[in-house]
């Protein structure tokens, strides 16, 4: 199933403003005292602003099968990886949070809903996604004393792993409810989207 | 081809394992979200002060526990259509309370929605689908608006946010289970006596909410 040619154009103008406007820095890196690569492959567990869309779209992906699965688990860290290198390279000081907050809060809702996807827009989300917060990632490396390069392939492993182990279960899944217990997770990550975008706002109207 | 499989108890066994050992894994990957090792700026009690809120406050609780009764005793879909929904459209208004959007009368909804949603658990009330869900959902914008204004300010959002919905969550799940005592013919009664309950505790909260305004 093809995305219809407009939309695709619309997705890859979204996405490449995106990368013109480039986000500034808003994870934070863990030092765990076991070296850069460690440090990067602990950085997904303990960073929920990279975790919960993570979660979502890997979810996502299962739930629409080990094809999406599949996709995904080669897609994102690789646009993650290369996102990182151009937030390294480039170290970008502007801020977007919001985009950030709108991604988790769409993917969230995307799992929510459980209806069927064309693969070309679930994989699309995921090179958005990675591009997007490897470059938060990246620009932070950037000001790092130690081995950016081993942070990187360190946060590339962990997502590769947490990946595989998400959509593999949740394509495998067979009862039920276990469907409808992602369906509600994927609710929840995005009420938790909603809330982070009020506190963004926090007292603007 | 769709392969044959038939019920037996071994498959039924091997399938409830690979469902537990799913949740196992989401339950790891959910879990470091409260890693109180890591405390930056005050994220672990974002955490915990978001974890808390829901259920610090009795009309709250009434509330999100009838959700699940309701929505267990209506059976499925709704039993399942209104734990997804209810976070969402409830974080849709914590985000107005947060963005300072005034809403009128948001103390006698919360009131109003124990005494409703317990009446409706009461009198085994079983409306069309979408008539429940835009009930629930105006109780969900009400209880999301109170808890969004009340948020404190300085805390981790994040951590707060994931708090206050896995609690809300934990809530909805709470009344399922209590939901599905309904199959039997004594758990029948004792869910409506349940219902009574909460309804009688929202009348309590509307007394409450109209002499304070009167006040």
């Amino acid at each position: 199933m093809r995305m219809p040619r407009p939309r695709l154009i619309l997705f890859w103008l979204t996405l490449a403003i995106t990368l013109i406007v480039a986000p500034s820095a808003q994870a934070h890196l863990v030092n765990t005292g076991f070296g850069p690569f460690y440090d990067g492959l602990t950085h997904l567990f303990v960073t929920p602003e990279d975790l919960l869309p993570v979660i979502a779209l890997a979810l996502l992906a299962g739930l629409r099968g080990p094809r999406f699965g599949r996709s995904v688990l080669l897609a994102l860290p690789a646009a993650w990886l290369v996102g990182s290198t151009a937030g390294v390279l480039l170290a970008p000081q502007l801020t977007l949070p919001a985009l950030e907050i709108i991604l988790t809060i769409g993917l969230g809702a995307l799992l929510a809903a459980d209806r069927p996807l064309p693969l070309a827009f679930v994989v699309s989300l995921a090179i958005l996604l990675g591009l997007l917060h490897g470059i938060l990632n990246g620009s932070e490396l950037a000001n790092r004393p130690s081995s950016g390069e081993m942070v990187a392939v360190g946060v590339t492993v962990g997502l590769f792993v947490s990946v595989s182990l998400l959509a593999g279960q949740a394509s495998s899944m067979r009862v039920r409810w276990a469907r409808v217990a992602v369906r509600v997770a994927g609710s929840w990550i995005a009420a938790i989207g909603l809330l982070m975008l009020g506190w963004a706002t926090h007292g603007t109207a | 081809m769709k392969r044959f499989q038939p019920r037996t108890m071994k498959n039924f066994v091997q399938r409830a394992g690979a469902a537990r050992h799913s949740l196992v894994i989401l339950f790891l990957f959910l879990y470091p979200l409260a890693a109180f090792a890591h405390k930056r700026g005050g994220e672990a009690i974002g955490f915990a002060s978001g974890f808390e809120h829901p259920i610090s406050g009795l009309d709250h609780i009434l509330a999100m526990v009838a959700v699940g009764m309701w929505g267990a005793q209506l059976g499925a879909p709704a039993m399942w259509v209104l734990p997804v929904v209810f976070p969402m459209v409830m974080a849709l208004g914590g985000m107005m309370g947060l963005m300072g959007i005034k809403l009128p009368g948001i103390e006698l909804c919360i009131a109003l929605s124990a005494l409703a949603l317990g009446f409706a658990v009461f009198r085994e009330a079983r409306p069309k689908l979408w008539i429940a869900a835009i009930i629930v959902g105006f109780f969900a914008i009400a209880h999301g608006h109170a808890h969004g204004t009340e948020l404190p300010l300085g805390a981790s959002g994040v951590l707060y946010s994931i708090g206050f919905v896995i609690a809300t969550g934990l809530l909805h799940a709470l009344g399922i289970g209590i939901g599905l005592i309904h199959r039997w013919p004594a758990g029948r009664i004792a869910l409506r006596f349940a219902g009574a309950i909460v309804a009688m505790g929202g009348v309590f909260f509307l007394w409450k909410a109209i002499s304070g305004e009167a006040a």
